[in-house]
């Protein structure tokens, strides 16, 4: 296999492929044939001026565009080598596998505890009390809010801090294990301190999942990514390795964008 | 219509002096109206303030003061022995005097006596009448020339007309309240003289409700009981049975609509709900006593169970089918205020949609659908028409729906139509019972409204 730019891939295993992906919102075609290799264990930042098209790419990972009233996806995309567009497919399983932080932390009006069992008691995934107590301690401490919170469980979740709520719904996103986690600007609310901590996190989780993250920090892509993708109207114009998009770009507007010159 | 005719006089000068105050203010600023602290119309419309305000409170107060001041000249002026009247009597001869004043057609007089009074008063009301217009025209021009002296380029015309107009709605809403008070505070002082003949807690405690009181002292069951726990378990079973069909079914069709139907369907299924609060509660009642207590009573004797043909479960039915809307289209509107990052969220874990509406929507609109099932209870409470037509008049103490109650709103209606005493104990445990009404109704609604605003400031 070979990504877009058509040099070879290392060693590293591919998570995810997108082949001509495009994305119309009624006549709108927000998305242009987007061909894009996602390795596993890896973040990939997706970067580009507003608009561009990175959250509607986002959301062809985990079919979020099936809620988009007149939205309409063409093109394959495979997550280890399964379409998860066929007809068949369990799109319930599909968001089990693939998680999702939003730009605004959305914790559910439940204690922080129901917040993070939320997921794991949808799935079944514990058989007893115990073991979902396991599961809910676990996800918090990976998501590094478990020192934080560990004496009021059962306090409201949306009571936390704002950086606080946001580790609450990563924590709440891989309590159901998934396999790749979907961000969208997920740092945008927060303050600096609150930023950094979660830049660590996406970092840490690296370890067990594919992360992939749309950010407008051009600091943030450089410091969380191993892979960056700009994209522009709708289109990929280049994917690299965070470090050589950001040193050499290969194309004048990926150069234009990470110098500032627009977006 | 006289007094019509004065006002619109009053609003045609005010009209004039508004452009004397406008073009005085324009040639103050000698065509440099930059200069004007307001735009020209504010001191025209200062000007008119002045003229028209003033007059306008003499004339009512003129108006008001006029029957008293008449009626004490008019007095002065009868005959001696006419003047020695008992009061009564004295009040029956001036009302006389003033009707045959008001029609000037003395053919009816009861005595020339009468005839010369009226013709008295009439010709009092006349000075009395063009005294008013030239009082109401010297204030309405007094006025105005001395708000016109005021204005000069740096006068502060538009604060000063803003101010009055903030004073015109402060006047409006604080007369609101004082009805509202006033109406409060006869209720309560009528329910005191009540309690002064029953005491609170028969009337609060006590189990027995008849409220015939005797004519004559010596009939027999002259002393009524006032034991109001009939009628407030009636009202309990009756609004028990309404909600009991409201909340399901106004709930489920809310989140039906709010969550699952096509943006189409909703469109048209919304306003057709919503209509359902609009058909009069007299055609609930009418549907009630013609369709339902019938249908309900010949069920129950297909099942060998006696059901009164005035029962609770009919009333209560009918009364639920009403509030259907109420509960949906408030649940609805909590529902779509619950933000869809929740949603999404939900989803994004893979959630289904039925899990999504369970778990999260619902718990998060919560305390607004309680808020709006405590608003509906507070209108099946107090629910009069239906009732009316369609439960009993006697008050059992009974839990049991096939049978007849009466509720506190039926008792309200029937102790005040016809002919009554309006001192009578009778007559006054309706107010009575109007004041526990509107204590609890207000308590319901102030918990309410408290939920749902505190439930609105989450997510605003
Ligand atoms: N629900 C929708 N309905 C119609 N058009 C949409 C919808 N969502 C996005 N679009 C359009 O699709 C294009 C891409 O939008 P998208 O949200 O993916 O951009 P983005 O890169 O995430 O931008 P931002 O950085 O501002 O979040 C935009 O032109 C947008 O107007
Ligand atoms: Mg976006």
């Amino acid at each position: 296999m070979s990504n877009s730019d058509g040099e070879p891939v290392a060693s590293a295993k591919i998570k995810v492929v997108a082949r001509d992906v495009n994305v119309f919102y009624s006549d709108k075609h927000a998305l242009k044939a987007v061909n894009l290799d996602v390795r596993a264990n890896e973040v990939t930042a997706l970067i580009g001026p507003s608009g561009c098209g990175k959250s509607t790419f986002l959301r062809c990972l985990n079919r979020m565009n099936d809620l988009i009233d007149g939205a309409r996806v063409t093109g394959t995309i495979a997550i280890d080598q399964q379409d998860i567009y066929l007809k068949d497919l369990d799109v319930v399983q599909l968001r089990a596998r693939v998680g999702m932080v939003f730009q605004k932390p959305n914790p559910f009006p439940k204690s922080i505890f129901d917040n993070v069992a939320y997921g794991p008691r949808i799935h079944g995934l514990a058989g007893t009390g115990a073991e979902l107590e396991e599961i809910v301690v676990t996800s918090l401490k990976r998501a590094g809010l478990f020192e934080e919170v560990k004496d009021r469980l059962n306090e409201a979740g949306t009571g936390l801090s704002g950086g606080q709520q946001q580790r609450l719904c990563i924590a709440r996103a891989i309590a159901v294990s998934p396999e790749v986690i979907l961000m969208d600007e997920p740092c945008s609310a927060l303050d600096p301190i609150a930023t950094a901590k979660v830049e660590e996190l996406i970092d840490e989780l690296r370890q067990n999942y594919t992360i992939i993250v749309v950010t407008h920090s051009m600091q943030q892509a450089a410091r969380v990514s191993q892979r960056t993708a700009f994209f522009h109207l709708g289109e990929l114009v280049e994917v690299g390795d965070t470090e050589q998009i950001f040193t050499n770009p290969n194309h004048k507007l990926t150069q234009g964008y990470i110098t500032g010159r627009f977006g | 219509m006289q007094v019509l005719l004065v006002l619109l006089l009053l609003l045609a000068l005010s009209a004039s002096l508004y452009q004397v105050g406008r073009s005085r203010a324009l040639r103050a600023a000698g065509g440099r109206t930059g200069i004007l602290h307001s735009l020209p119309s504010y001191y025209g419309y200062y000007v008119a303030l002045w003229c028209g305000i003033p007059a306008a409170i003499l004339i009512v107060a003129w108006l008001a003061a006029e029957p008293t001041v008449l009626r004490a000249m008019v007095i002065n002026v009868l005959p001696a022995e006419l003047q020695g009247l008992p009061p009564a009597r004295l009040s029956l001869l001036i009302n006389e005097v003033r009707q045959l004043a008001s029609t000037g057609d003395y053919r009816f007089a009861s005595g020339p006596e009468t005839k010369a009074v009226a013709e008295q008063y009439r010709a009092l009301q006349g000075i009395s009448f063009k005294a008013m217009v030239a009082g109401m025209l010297s204030l309405g021009i007094a006025g105005g020339a001395f708000a016109l002296r005021a204005v000069r380029p740096s006068f502060r015309a538009r604060n000063m007309v803003e101010g009055a107009v903030q004073a015109f709605l402060i006047l409006s809403s604080v007369l609101a309240i004082l009805i509202t008070v006033g109406i409060v505070l006869s209720l309560l002082f009528e329910s005191l003289r009540f309690f002064a003949i029953v005491p609170l807690n028969e009337f609060l405690f006590g189990l027995s409700w008849s409220p015939q009181m005797a004519i004559r002292a010596d009939q027999v069951g002259s002393s009524g009981a006032f034991g109001a726990v009939p009628l407030f378990t009636g009202t309990l079973l009756i609004s028990l049975i309404a909600m009991l069909v409201a909340v399901p079914v106004g709930l489920l069709a809310a989140i039906y609509l709010a969550e699952y139907a096509d943006p189409r369907f909703r469109a048209v299924a919304k306003p057709l709900l919503e209509m359902l609060a609009g058909i009069p509660t007299v055609v609930y009642g009418f549907f009630a006593v013609v369709t339902v207590s019938p249908f309900l009573r010949g069920l129950g004797a297909s099942l060998h169970l006696s059901v009164s043909s005035e029962s609770a479960l009919a009333t209560g039915i009918v009364m639920g089918v009403m509030i259907i809307p109420f509960v949906s289209s408030l649940s609805d509107d909590v529902i779509c205020a619950v933000p869809e990052s929740l949603r999404h969220g939900s989803f994004a874990i893979g959630a289904t949609q039925a899990e999504t509406v369970m778990q999260v929507v619902i718990p998060a609109a919560l305390p607004g659908i309680v808020g709006g099932i405590l608003l509906a209870v507070s209108r099946a409470i107090g629910e009069t028409m239906i009732v009316v037509m369609a439960a009993g008049l006697s008050a059992h103490l009974t839990a049991n729906p096939f049978e007849s109650v009466t509720t506190v709103t039926v008792q309200i209606v029937t102790l005040l139509v016809g002919d009554q005493e309006f001192d009578s104990p009778k007559t006054l445990s309706a107010f009575a019972l109007g004041l526990i009404l509107f204590l609890v109704t207000l308590a319901l609604n102030v918990v309410a409204l408290n939920v749902v605003k505190k439930y609105r400031e989450k997510y605003d």
